[in-house]
């Protein structure tokens, strides 16, 4: 029987505020436990929440970069139960008038285009952090998280394969960053995501018995996940057994998902507006005045990098992947305005060894990038050399200059001191020569490579060519 | 009835609540009595009466993104039955 899979994705998006939802304890991540909180997020009686206006901005903002409609009402409800690490015995979030419905995000797979649907997206407050001791029956509660602005973003059922509900993910992840609204950091936390998946066979309207799946924290971790619990829902029906709804946890360790003991029983949430909360009224203005204010997104960005820049599209569409990553290229071409070179060399180099969601992690500045493509341009070194001086400065974050200048690269451009060894080599390889002079220019290949051997990459390329072609005549 | 013995026990779990048997039987109607009172709401014809939340006007009150003093940690953990120092200290929740 051939199966279809189908999934939707809850993403929570830490909002890159100074503080806090409700409060104005720090939102810093990396605190030593328990110092950010104060008695609004702890919980204590008579303590009251007032909501922070970026969060509302920000919501704003995600709303207009997925063509969301914006609710003009919105309302804080408490969803209601009990885990040590939500001190009031509720979450404030939003049920009813959720400040984004129906919006939608288009994904791309081998250049098929694809809009996934948005149910909603909300604000919230996240819960603590727990410890869990590894020999004692105990945990640890940090409450420095309880409060931290949270979006949390929900699809429709629409992703149809573990690559559309990455390609989604990565697609959000770069929106939230371009705004500037979270940073994305799913190492850390600050973007999570869930996934339900579910299987039904192909042709069948009605969805079959899902999963949710939890603790995958990194894109190649939804993708394992996914795929192993679409392996394993094949199975177990395949097998006529049946899928029993749950909720698992992905073990990046043994690469399973495994039950998750201990918080499963019914829930049964009793959401009610929050008294302590007065609604919040989004009026055209504001609206205005944030669309205003956003960023040029990825879409446009991309679109400019192929006008402007006249780069392909695949080009533009790798560079605009990430809004560091664009900004780094569009920072080493303020220095050395030659889009098309650095885009090859972003791409080639580069992106080898960071990812465009990682690329300022790496230590090679755009200043010191430019400056390198500058001394290839001026042939101060040779195209294969500006390689290995890269290799180094990843290592090192040494200037270029430097590197060149210490290792002895720069290029030999000396015809003088060039031609006598390219007579050397031609006296020492008869046979070689005489097949040159036959017509086998095939050979040149031979020789050029017997210079650069001898001059450890330093010849000139182009001269090197130039000299043989004049030397074996 | 407004409520049954089996709901009472439903929402006495949720609350985390262990009623006897007794406490039960004496909670029962008394929240069936609440309940029927509350009711009485039900007979207003309420038709074209916008859902309303809160009962003043009062919209849009928010605070700046400004970060403030966060409660010394003794403090934080004060009321704590069980802390290190460091964290609060609970019985192992998963795993």
């Amino acid at each position: 029987m051939e199966f279809e899979t189908v999934i939707g994705l809850e993403i929570h998006a830490q909002m890159k505020t100074k503080s806090k939802i409700f409060c104005g304890c720090s939102t810093e991540f990396g605190a030593p436990p328990n110092t950010h909180t104060c008695p609004v997020c702890l919980g204590m009686p008579g303590s009251l929440p007032v909501l922070n206006k970026q969060v509302v901005e920000n919501g704003i903002k995600l709303a207009l970069a997925t063509d969301s409609a914006i609710n003009r009402e919105n309302r804080f409800a408490r969803k209601n139960y009990f885990y040590p690490d939500l001190p009031k015995g509720y979450q404030i979030s939003q049920f009813e008038l959720p400040i984004a419905e129906h919006g939608q995000l288009e994904i791309e797979i081998d250049g098929q285009k694809k809009t996934i649907g948005i149910t909603r997206a909300h604000m919230e407050e996240d819960a603590g952090k727990l410890i869990h001791d590894e020999l004692e029956p105990k945990s640890y509660v940090d409450l420095n998280r309880t409060g931290t602005p949270l979006l949390e973003i929900v699809s429709e059922p629409d992703l149809r394969s573990p690559e559309e509900a990455v390609a989604y993910l990565k697609k959000l992840h770069g929106i939230v960053r371009y705004l500037d609204i979270c940073d994305g950091n799913m190492q850390e936390g600050s973007f999570r995501c869930d996934a339900n998946i579910s299987l039904r066979p192909k042709g069948q309207e009605e969805l079959g018995t899902r999963t949710e799946l939890k603790n995958m924290n990194s894109f190649r971790n939804v993708q394992l996940a996914l795929e192993y619990e679409e392996r394993r829902q094949r199975d177990v029906l395949l097998d006529g057994g049946e899928v029993i709804q749950s909720t698992l946890l992905w073990n990046p360790d043994t690469n399973r998902t495994e039950s998750m003991r201990g918080k499963e029983e019914a829930h049964d949430y009793r959401y009610f507006p929050d008294p302590d909360l007065v609604p919040v009224h989004i009026d055209e203005d504001w609206i205005e005045r944030v669309r205003g204010d956003l960023p040029e997104l990825a879409g446009e960005r991309k679109q400019r990098f192929m006008d402007d820049m006249g780069l392909p599209e695949d080009v533009a569409a790798t560079l605009t992947s990430s809004r560091d990553l664009a900004d780094f290229f569009e920072q080493v071409c303020v220095d050395y305005d030659n889009p098309k070179k650095v885009s090859n060399f972003i791409s080639t180099e580069l992106l080898r060894e960071y990812s465009p969601e990682q690329i300022n992690d790496c230590p090679v500045t755009a200043t010191q990038l430019a400056a390198l493509l500058q001394m290839v341009e001026k042939n101060t070194i040779s195209g294969k050399i500006a390689k290995t001086v890269f290799a180094d400065m990843l290592q090192s974050g040494d200037d270029p200059e430097k590197i060149v200048k210490d290792k002895g690269l720069v290029q030999m451009s000396d015809e003088g001191e060039l031609v006598a060894i390219v007579r050397e080599i031609i006296a020492a390889n008869p046979d070689q020569a005489q097949q040159f002079r036959d017509g086998k220019t095939k050979v040149m290949g031979f020789f050029v490579g017997q210079l650069m051997q001898k001059t450890k990459g330093k010849a000139n390329p182009q001269l090197a060519n130039k000299l043989f072609a004049q030397e074996l005549k | 009835m407004k409520i049954t013995k089996q709901e009472v026990e439903r929402v006495a779990a949720l609350a985390r609540l262990e009623l006897s048997e007794e406490e039960i039987a004496q909670l029962t109607p008394q929240l069936d009595n609440i309940l029927s009172y509350v009711a009485k709401l039900d007979e207003l014809d309420t038709e074209g009466v916008p859902v309303t939340t809160h009962t003043h006007s009062q919209n849009n009150a928010f605070r700046e993104d400004v970060v403030r003093e966060s409660l010394p940690r003794e403090k934080a953990l004060a009321n704590a039955a069980k802390e290190n120092g460091e964290a609060y200290v609970v019985p192992k929740v998963v795993g």
